[in-house]
């Protein structure tokens, strides 16, 4: 095994923690001050969708039911995407800790870690820190000597299903059926695992919770941008001189990061993993946030020398195998549009059609069930439009990169 | 399959619904203790599983299809996947599959005749910082070359 712990420092997520400070905190808070620290922060959810927490957490909490559930979600499938797994190897504490505070502020019991089976090298390890923390007393019964205070975690291994990552195709799943996304409503907050309230947090969402409630929701939301606040976790590979995680506030430029990854001859950047959009050299200048590019942190670089077609083709394959194939726009739409790409990789398309390939993903980015189908055609539709001198005109020496 | 072959397969998967209880949500981890153990959840197994968890084996195999790393089908006893994804391949996953190929004398999708090796592509596997990446069985091995694919191979048993 070639992955090894790093030093690592960042304004929130890598800053200074202890295993139990926010747990010891909270026993000190009601439900309502974790909240509204929450609210404070206006800390968004780090899957991607960006739902604000706070809310999520206030309407699980005001579910009436006898049993709640808190899922963590690690299911991280998206290409480009690896902060989850420098989060669980490298900070557990942070992982468990936000799980137990959420699960107070929820009123939930039972946590559970969805943990996607590529990850299973790392179930041994985080099943002993598990029972360390139950030797601990920071999980199990009277949480650190509070009457009633009751919470464990378990650890759930997928399978393999890039849409088990979708949070109805993972409680799917988990209740042991095929992982299909369900018609929402309702909502998880309401009708989750076996029918009950459940909510389903990303596994940075959770360690950004435990330091907020250990530091304030006004710390952390002094933090980015005021419509962003925080940092973000960034998975950046591809050309650059150093891939791997960086934690950086949010509101960064593509090009500050770029410059710290020592990118050079940089042609194109995929944000947001397959499902992302590619933007190219001219919007290099915007900058990573829900108000400009949002992401759940994939950076994909690319240099002068890659074929930005080729590149278009292997995210295209990516959906075709991943497509749970429930809905017809998305089992048939990613089909036409790989065929699209494959088309045009041949020199055997008409422009009329390739135009038409475009207003089908936009009619699968309405019509799809699901966040799969529905983002699928955004890699389609940017690259195929920023690229489009490259991609039809000869540009780059007539040879697409190559 | 003999019948005493029958019986410890039944054994094993009653001590799986005692570690993680008789519901259907217990299912998927079942499958996956069966999948680890054998490389596949042969039509005995699945029905055994229906049984004891008091389903329909249709519903069984109809969760088993759905994903990736379950199958009904007998695979090699390692199965050894190779990421496909952009990052990946950017950096040398195609020699990589070349080497692996030509080593082992079958292509993707295959499986060695002495049963040794099953060989997959499989979508990004969250190690993009450190491609070309591959899994043997639940193990990750990154920053591949050909030469060490090939030899990471040569140790498996
Ligand atoms: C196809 C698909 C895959 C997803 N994969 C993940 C994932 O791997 N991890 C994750 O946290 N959220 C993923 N999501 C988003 C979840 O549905 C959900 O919004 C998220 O887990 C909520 O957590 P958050 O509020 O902390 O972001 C995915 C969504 C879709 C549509
Ligand atoms: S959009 Fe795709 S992945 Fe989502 S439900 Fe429809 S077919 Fe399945
Ligand atoms: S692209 Fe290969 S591990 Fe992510």
């Amino acid at each position: 095994m070639e992955l090894t712990k790093q030093k690592r420092t960042g304004p929130v997520i890598f800053s200074e923690y202890k295993r139990g400070d926010a747990i010891k905190k909270i026993i000190t808070m009601t439900r309502e001050d974790i909240l509204f620290e929450l609210k404070e922060s206006k800390l968004k959810g780090r899957g991607g969708a960006g739902f604000p927490t706070s809310t999520k957490w206030m309407l699980t909490a005001a579910s009436k039911s006898d049993e709640k559930f808190l899922v963590c979600n690690a299911d991280e499938g998206e290409p480009g995407t690896f902060k989850d797994r420098v989060l669980l190897i490298e900070y557990p504490e942070l992982v468990f800790d936000g799980m137990v505070v959420g699960g107070y502020t929820i009123g939930a019991g039972h946590g559970i870690l969805y943990l996607r089976g590529e990850y299973e090298y790392l179930l041994k390890s985080l099943q002993d820190y598990l029972e360390q923390m139950r030797k601990d007393n920071l999980l199990g019964k009277n949480i650190l000597g509070k009457e009633g205070f009751n919470f464990d975690i378990s650890i759930f291994l997928g399978s393999g299903a890039y849409v088990c990552g979708e949070e109805t195709a993972l409680i799917e799943s988990l209740e042991g059926n095929r992982g299909e996304p369900r018609n929402r409503p309702p909502y998880p907050i309401s009708t989750g695992y076996l029918g009950k309230p459940t909510s389903v947090n990303n596994v940075e969402t959770l360690c950004a919770v435990a330091h907020i409630v250990l530091r304030g929701g006004e710390w952390f939301s002094k933090v980015g941008t005021d419509k962003s606040s925080g940092s973000k976790l960034f998975s950046v590979s591809g050309d650059c001189e150093k891939p791997g995680v960086y934690e950086l506030p949010w509101g960064t430029k593509v090009s500050e990061l770029l410059e710290l990854v020592g990118a050079k001859n940089t042609k194109a950047v995929q944000i947001g993993g397959a499902s992302g959009v590619c933007i190219p050299k001219s919007q290099f200048t915007r900058t990573l946030a829900y108000e400009d590019v949002a992401t759940g942190g994939s950076i994909m670089i690319f240099n002068e020398s890659r074929n930005m077609l080729h590149v278009l083709k292997n995210f295209m394959e990516f959906f075709v195998d991943e497509s749970c194939g429930q809905c017809t726009p998305c089992r048939i739409g990613n089909v036409k549009l790989l065929e699209g790409v494959e088309m045009i990789e041949s020199g055997n398309y008409t422009f009329a059609h390739i135009n038409k390939l475009k207003e089908l993903g936009k009619t699968m980015q309405v019509a799809s069930k699901c966040g799969l189908g529905q983002s699928s055609p955004n890699s389609f539709i940017s690259i195929l439009e920023n690229f489009n001198d490259e991609i039809f005109n000869s540009a780059n020496g007539g040879r697409n990169g190559r | 399959m003999l019948v005493v072959e029958k019986n410890a397969l039944s054994d094993e998967i009653e001590s799986y619904i005692k570690k993680y209880g008789d519901d259907r949500s217990a299912l998927l981890m079942i499958l996956h203790e069966i999948q680890d153990k054998h490389r596949h959840i042969s039509e005995f197994a699945q029905q055994e599983v229906a049984r004891l968890l008091n389903i329909h084996p249709v519903e069984v195999y109809s969760v088993i299809s759905f994903f990736a790393f379950l199958n009904s089908n007998p695979k090699g006893r390692n199965i050894v996947r190779i990421c496909q994804t952009i990052s990946c391949d950017m950096h040398g996953k195609a020699d990589v599959v070349q080497a692996i190929e030509r080593e082992l004398g079958i292509k993707i999708g295959e499986t060695t005749k002495d049963n040794k090796f099953t060989l997959e592509y499989a979508n990004c596997l969250g190690l993009c910082d450190m491609g070309p990446a591959m899994a043997i069985n639940d193990q990750v091995y990154t920053k591949l070359t050909p030469e060490k694919a090939v030899e990471l191979l040569s140790k498996v048993k």
